[in-house]
């Protein structure tokens, strides 16, 4: 190959006893490389960097809303604060955080795979993400966008420049952006599902395939299928406002609730986009540190593509109360009951690989478990929703800002945190500090149940969402969250600071610091540019720790972690020869 | 998982690995396969793309059945037909022109290629007269929407409010031609790759999925052609 693009070399001239971080170095190294790990360490650093910014309009929101009133800005400038969160949050973090960050680099190690089927796909995938993100900053630079993140027509699409009644904020950078970044979406998807299709190892059935690489086989579904109908409606809007199309704003003969059922019929699927992975990561955490088969095994893995599948069709039961038949809505809540199964299914399957497992509970433990806990008031609340008379009731107040946070952040986030840590040290090959480790995790589990937990009594009692001010009997329950929202920071940024710790002066990791039976453990640390030293033939399931050697679990282990409390009672103390 | 076994590389088999067996797979068959699914997989979500679109068709038509009967007659059933036909024909030259990739007959291959991408530049050029005379007579979208007697089909009444049904005529045949023209680039990289002779009776995958996604953009055109110029 003469492009620019670098490829690791073929296969004979790698030196497998180099690692993929030394093996050509150098800027262009990483910028041009093939490599489905550097592309995920560079997807990792640019969404770890669109969390920051988010996390930024959070903590500023929430700073606002301490008192009554004006706090610290006025409400044009709250208006594009919260737009400017969701937008960013969402399509710049949660939806690219774990498949196209943790999925590139971990997915094809999880195959036995050399790399992804389309590694040149990949890295346009991250530039067209990174070309999306340009534009959403040079929104921002022009004011962002007030609209919300749902930029609801025909306030988004009617430009007061050309004659019309909406915003006049910088709506059309900010929506191509977002149909720029979906394009990256499709490829990643695109790319996974040919990816586990066509380049899993001899012996590596489907029957043995990691239950994180179900649930990115479920969440390239559902990209492959579902951002296409975001970008044409976001194309539309755009063209609305430029053109005044007269699609959506009915001055001009357009159907505004036409809108909404687009858009919810991407960005529903979408929050399984988000939480699948997470799901995924939390099986294999599960199984990883109660050292067994996850119970129910198939029964996790097609509940992610029952999730996937049933994601398409509940978007009606965002627009219960935008005007449509009741014949439908009673349909879309009925079908929304549907989702409660597959997410059970998981919940009850990961207690039941607890229950007499052996659980160590170290750091990326703890996010699983903080996972299953939230995830489960997340969830349930998102019932309460999903009902029709209690659903006019709760619509558009706080409770329903406390539900999806408990999806989003108590599910994806927990989720992605706990396979950064759980995998940190394969692709970084560093130890991290597990105390500090356990310090963040407290503050953002502590942090986050005390920003969101009174956001559920704010929103039954009647605060509604993105407002600026409120009634006086809230402002309490206000200041408790605001509270946690600094905590929550705090946790953060506590958690950066101990990864950034490990990568100055982290100790050097075994190849399977975690004891884990999986694949991606069995390859030295950090992994070769070809994942593995030769071809792997596959001849037990990634959860088989009946199968496992001694050798493949504990072989180079580290001696602190090895006399960890918590690991007494492991699969074989006769091992121990520290 | 016996990663210690010391299983043989790809080349390991004696054979010598082909300059186009890309870095990443064990075998052609394995190469070819991907390739095929990835188009696929890229076609779905052009369905869903697409697919959009026609829940809207679907919407406005439901919602102006007269305003569309009646807009739509101002269409050249003529300049339509001639690109179906047009279009369906260079759909037939793209297979062959996989077919003669197959056999590895070269010249045949470029020769196909190349009435394809002629095909897809008259359809261009059709479309674009026809653009220009939606423009002369002010058959525009939405508040451009401005009909100028004198160009108009005479007929049914135009409704006031047909700048919807131009608005959806517009975006949904110009991202159709989009696509016809992304086709086109498309196929002149096909048609250097394989001057330069490329391809070969072992490897012709980038003219075989290329043809897949020209059928797509082909059978699009199906759909949107009775849609917008026959009912």
């Amino acid at each position: 190959m003469a492009a620019i693009t670098t490829a690791p070399g073929t296969y004979d001239e790698v030196d497998p006893n180099t690692s993929y971080l030394e093996n050509n170095k150098g800027l262009m190294g990483w910028l041009f490389t093939l490599d489905h790990k550097r592309i995920g360490v560079m997807y990792l650093i640019s969404v770890l960097m669109a969390f920051a910014l988010g996390g930024i309009f959070a903590l500023l929101l929430r700073a606002e809303l301490f008192t009554k009133g004006q706090t610290l800005i006025d409400a044009e400038t709250y208006n594009r604060a919260f737009s400017l969160h969701g937008v960013v949050m969402i399509f710049l973090f949660l939806i690219p955080a774990i498949p196209a960050a943790l999925g590139n680099i971990i997915l094809p190690i999880q195959l036995g795979a050399k790399d992804v089927a389309f590694p040149k796909l990949n890295l346009l995938s991250l530039y067209i993400y990174v070309f999306g993100a340009c534009f959403a900053v040079y929104s921002m630079i022009h004011g962002g966008v007030d609209t919300g993140w749902t930029f609801y027509t025909p306030y988004s699409s009617s430009d007061p420049a050309h004659g019309g009644v909406g915003t006049s904020s910088s709506v059309i950078p900010m929506t191509l952006s977002v149909l720029i970044m979906g394009f990256s979406s499709v490829l990643t998807g695109v790319n996974f599902i040919a990816t586990i299709h066509k380049m899993r190892a001899p012996g590596l059935t489907w029957r043995r395939l990691s239950l994180f690489a179900w649930s990115l086989y479920a969440t390239a579904i559902i990209q492959i299928l579902a951002t296409p109908v975001l970008a044409i409606t976001f194309l539309l809007l755009t063209m609305e406002r430029f053109l005044g199309l007269g699609i959506f704003d009915p001055r001009l003969g357009g159907d505004p609730v036409l809108y909404q059922h687009f858009f919810w019929f991407y960005s529903h699927p979408a929050v399984y986009i988000m939480i699948v992975p997470g799901m995924g990561i939390v099986s294999d955490l599960i199984a990883t540190f109660s050292r067994r088969e996850p119970f129910g095994y198939m029964a996790i893995a097609m509940s992610s593509i029952a999730l996937a599948l049933l994601g398409f069709l509940v978007w009606g039961h965002h627009l219960f109360v935008a005007g449509m038949s009741e014949y439908a809505t009673m349909v879309f809540s009925a079908l929304t009951f549907l989702v409660a199964i597959p997410s059970g299914v998981k919940v009850f399957n990961w207690i039941a690989t607890l229950y007499k497992g052996s659980i160590s509970l170290q750091s990326p433990m703890l996010w699983a478990l903080s996972f299953i806990f939230l995830f489960t008031i997340g969830g349930l609340t998102g019932l309460f929703l999903g009902m029709l008379a209690v659903d006019v009731h709760l619509h558009d107040t706080y409770f329903v800002v406390a539900h999806f946070h408990y999806v989003m952040v108590g599910g994806t986030v927990m989720g992605f945190l706990g396979g950064l840590h759980y995998w940190w040290p394969k692709f970084t090959g560093k130890l991290y500090n597990e105390s500090w480790a356990i310090a963040g995790w407290l503050f953002v589990f502590l942090g986050f149940n005390v920003t969101f937990l009174v956001q559920f009594v704010l929103g039954s009692r009647g605060m509604p969402r993105r407002s600026y001010d409120y009634l006086p009997q809230y402002e309490f329950l206000h200041q408790i969250s605001t509270v946690g929202s600094w905590i929550l920071g705090f946790g953060f940024l506590l958690l950066g600071a101990m990864f950034v710790r490990s990568l100055l002066n982290g100790r050097p990791a075994p190849r399977n610091p975690w004891g884990s039976a999986a694949l991606e453990w069995m390859t030295p640390t950090p992994p070769p540019p070809y994942n593995f030293v030769s071809d792997p033939v596959i001849t037990r399931g990634q959860y088989d720790y009946h199968l496992a050697t001694d050798d493949e679990l504990y072989e180079g282990f580290d001696d602190p972690l090895l006399s960890h409390k918590s690991r007494k009672g492991g699969v074989d103390e006769g091992k121990e020869d520290a | 998982m016996s990663t210690a076994t010391a299983t043989e590389h790809a080349s390991g088999d004696g054979r010598a690995r082909p300059k186009w067996l890309l870095h990443h797979f064990d075998t052609p068959a394995q190469q070819f396969g991907t390739a095929r699914l990835g188009m696929w997989l890229f076609l779905a979500q052009e369905v869903l793309f697409f697919g959009a679109l026609f829940v809207i068709y679907s919407v406005f038509r439901a919602s102006y059945p007269e305003m569309f009967k009646a807009a739509s007659q101002q269409l050249d059933k003529i300049m339509g037909t001639t690109n179906t036909v047009v279009l369906i024909f260079s759909s037939l030259t793209a297979a062959l022109a996989v077919n003669a990739a197959q056999k590895g007959k070269r010249h045949a291959t470029s020769l196909y290629l190349l009435v394809t991408i002629a095909c897809a530049c008259v359809f261009l050029a059709i479309k674009f007269f026809e653009y220009q005379h939606k423009f002369d007579a002010g058959l525009l979208p939405g508040p451009a929407f401005k009909p100028i007697d004198e160009h108009l089909v005479k007929g049914l009444d135009l409704k006031s409010n047909s700048g919807s049904f131009f608005a959806l005529y517009f975006m949904m045949t110009g991202l159709h031609a989009l696509h016809v023209v992304v086709g086109i680039v498309v196929f002149i990289w096909i048609l250097i790759r394989n001057l330069r002779g490329n391809f070969s009776k072992e490897y012709f995958t980038a003219v075989d999925i290329t043809a897949l996604y020209w059928h797509f953009v082909d059978l699009v055109w199906i759909f949107l052609f009775p849609l917008f110029y026959l009912i």
